[in-house]
């Protein structure tokens, strides 16, 4: 059942939420996986079905009968959906560990980020050696100028990137085996942006980390991803290698949106959008 | 040359940053530290530079929503950083802002319809529900959301259908004046692209001004007629859009040029 070259194997995934006026069939049993010490980016329209893909991985959705997971999924030997919660929870931060869409929802706004990165250091590393000097160091590494003078600021009082940046911070506090990074740069000048993608780049290095990134930025597929999955209403319409996809998209859907990027310097009166009738 | 809408004068935003167990004032964050600029009626300035800049914070001095240490603001010909509550209450339907950070911004006990209803039952008293119900639909639709979504609730929906709701609700009072703190950042390219033509339409419908804060520099230069370089609290370069990617003055502002990823 486990292929040993894959760190992450998804079998027919498929995620509903039940609502009051019909349910969402947010991911319709998709299957893909992630070879170890490999980057795997997943694109696609905005609700397809990416972040909740994502948070199935360790069950960070809603429990039945709110939401309705099936499928299999496949880390280390154990297929996670069927871990009990408190199996899970060892799964969480060393093994996968996450940086979240929106700052907001998983910072602490109580505490300080000095603190809540520290915890995640004591949490996950066994001998962690001088924690503050560490905390230091990943704000640093992150790109937070006077890491020092921000040790003690509350999420409020930083920027939307700052913010980020401190998410990416913590989860590479964890050291994870697998990183699932949703939209880690959305937020993000090109020049931290990169600052940020090198980083990862070294740390996989270094750690033999993997990583899933989603992200709608293709100057970043492309510089930075090895495999490339494109999403559609909850199912995979494209997967492939980074190059092929970009040059020779198969889809409608990728070549449309593929024909969307803004690019620096064009001139047009308006955006390209997609037509919806003519991909579906 | 249209007249000038927004005039933001020698702005300094600083905020104290406390320590030790006391929580003494040890230190300041100068986050805008003696900006000025003008945004012309029914044009739009970009604003980009570094996170942490003070982009953000410019934007939310403009709505009374930051700390300004000094310098005035003049919207339309009257200073608001000294307005009273008062009398600045008007601006707070006609000056919109589209926030960064989607989930923090929208209520998570309201569902979406009563979340861009508030603003019009404040400033539009007398609008019965029905109308407000065909606004909001309306405004939905011009964000390609579908119509059921103004039942749920804000955590029910993906990052960038959040983001949209927060459009809706910013566009749902007919602003004149928006400020876009990376309104669009969240959205895949295709509906990236759907939104910003929505907001070159309204804005050559309806006279719009907008100061549209983005680091994706090919969206700044699409939509923006000038645009200004923030860094480290100031505006180091300021001129017409295709000017400042062309030919850009600064080492910072070529640098970021430089930085952004190639296809
Ligand atoms: N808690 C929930 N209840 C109901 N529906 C939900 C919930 N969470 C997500 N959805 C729906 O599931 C679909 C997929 O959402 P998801 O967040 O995975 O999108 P996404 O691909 O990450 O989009 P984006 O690029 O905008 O972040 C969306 O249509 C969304 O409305
Ligand atoms: N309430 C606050 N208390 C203390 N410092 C603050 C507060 N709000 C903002 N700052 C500081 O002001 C500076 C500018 O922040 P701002 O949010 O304006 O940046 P930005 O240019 O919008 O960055 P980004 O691109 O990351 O969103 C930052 O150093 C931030 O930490
Ligand atoms: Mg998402
Ligand atoms: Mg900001």
């Amino acid at each position: 059942m486990k292929n040993s070259s894959e760190i992450l194997e998804v079998q027919q995934l498929s995620i509903q939420f039940k609502g009051r006026r019909g349910n969402v069939d947010a991911v319709k049993g998709i299957s893909f996986s992630v070879p170890y010490g490999k980057t795997l980016a997943v694109v696609g329209e905005s609700g397809s079905g990416k972040s909740v893909t994502a948070m199935a991985c360790t069950q960070l959705l809603p429990k039945p009968p709110i939401c309705e997971v099936s499928g299999e999924i496949w880390f280390e030997g154990r297929n996670l959906l069927a871990l009990s919660e408190e199996e899970i929870r060892t799964v969480r931060g060393s093994g996968i560990a996450y940086i979240f869409q929106e700052p907001s929802t998983s910072l602490n706004p109580v505490y300080t980020i000095g603190f809540q990165i520290a915890e995640a250091i004591h949490l996950h590393i066994k001998n962690p050696g001088d924690v503050h000097l560490r905390v230091i160091e990943l704000l640093d590494l992150v790109g937070i100028r006077d890491p020092e003078k921000r040790f003690g600021a509350y999420p409020h009082e930083l920027s939307g990137g700052m913010q980020q940046r401190v998410m990416i911070a913590i989860a590479l506090a964890c050291e994870p085996k697998l990183l699932i990074a949703d939209e880690p740069t959305t937020a993000l000048d090109v020049t931290i942006q990169k600052q940020i993608m090198d980083l990862l780049l070294d740390l996989k290095r270094k750690l033999k980390m993997s990583i899933i990134l989603i992200t709608h930025n293709f100057g970043i597929v492309n510089g930075f991803a090895d495999e490339v999955m494109v999403l559609f209403r909850g199912e995979v319409v494209e997967f492939g290698s980074v190059k092929d996809v970009l040059k020779t998209p198969r889809h409608p859907y990728t070549k449309a949106l593929i024909g969307c990027i803004p690019r620096l310097n064009q001139k047009k009166r308006r955006l390209t959008t997609i037509d919806h009738e003519i991909v579906s | 040359m249209s007249e000038v809408l927004l005039q933001v004068k020698n702005l300094k935003v600083h905020f104290p940053v406390k320590g030790g167990v006391l929580g003494r004032v040890v230190d300041t964050i100068r986050a805008v530290d003696d900006v000025s600029f003008e945004i012309h009626k029914c044009k739009t300035l970009g604003l980009v530079g570094e996170s942490g800049s003070g982009k953000t914070t410019v934007g939310r001095s403009i709505l009374k929503l930051a700390p300004v240490t000094q310098g005035e603001i003049y919207y339309d010909g009257k200073e608001i950083v000294s307005m009273q509550k008062r009398p600045f209450f008007p601006y707070r339907k006609k000056i919109q802002m589209i926030f960064q950070d989607p989930f923090n911004s929208l209520n998570p006990r309201m569902k979406v319809e009563d979340i861009i209803s508030e603003p019009l039952e404040i400033h539009f008293k007398k609008m019965s529900r029905l109308d407000r119900q065909k606004r909001i639909f309306n405004l939905l639709d011009k964000v390609e959301l579908s119509k059921d979504s103004m039942m749920r609730y804000p955590h029910e929906f993906s990052g960038g259908q959040r983001q949209r709701i927060g459009i809706a609700r910013a566009l749902a009072v007919e602003p004149d004046f928006i400020v876009c703190d990376e309104a669009v950042s969240a959205l895949d390219v295709s509906v990236q692209a759907q939104v910003v033509n929505l907001l070159q339409d309204l804005q050559a419908e309806l006279g719009l001004t907008y100061l549209f804060i983005a680091h994706d520099l090919a969206v700044v230069q699409h939509i923006s007629d000038s645009i200004a370089v923030m860094n480290k609290g100031k505006i180091v370069e300021q001129g017409p859009s295709d000017e400042i990617c062309q030919n850009p003055k600064q080492a910072y502002t070529q640098n970021l040029l430089d930085a952004a990823p190639i296809l």
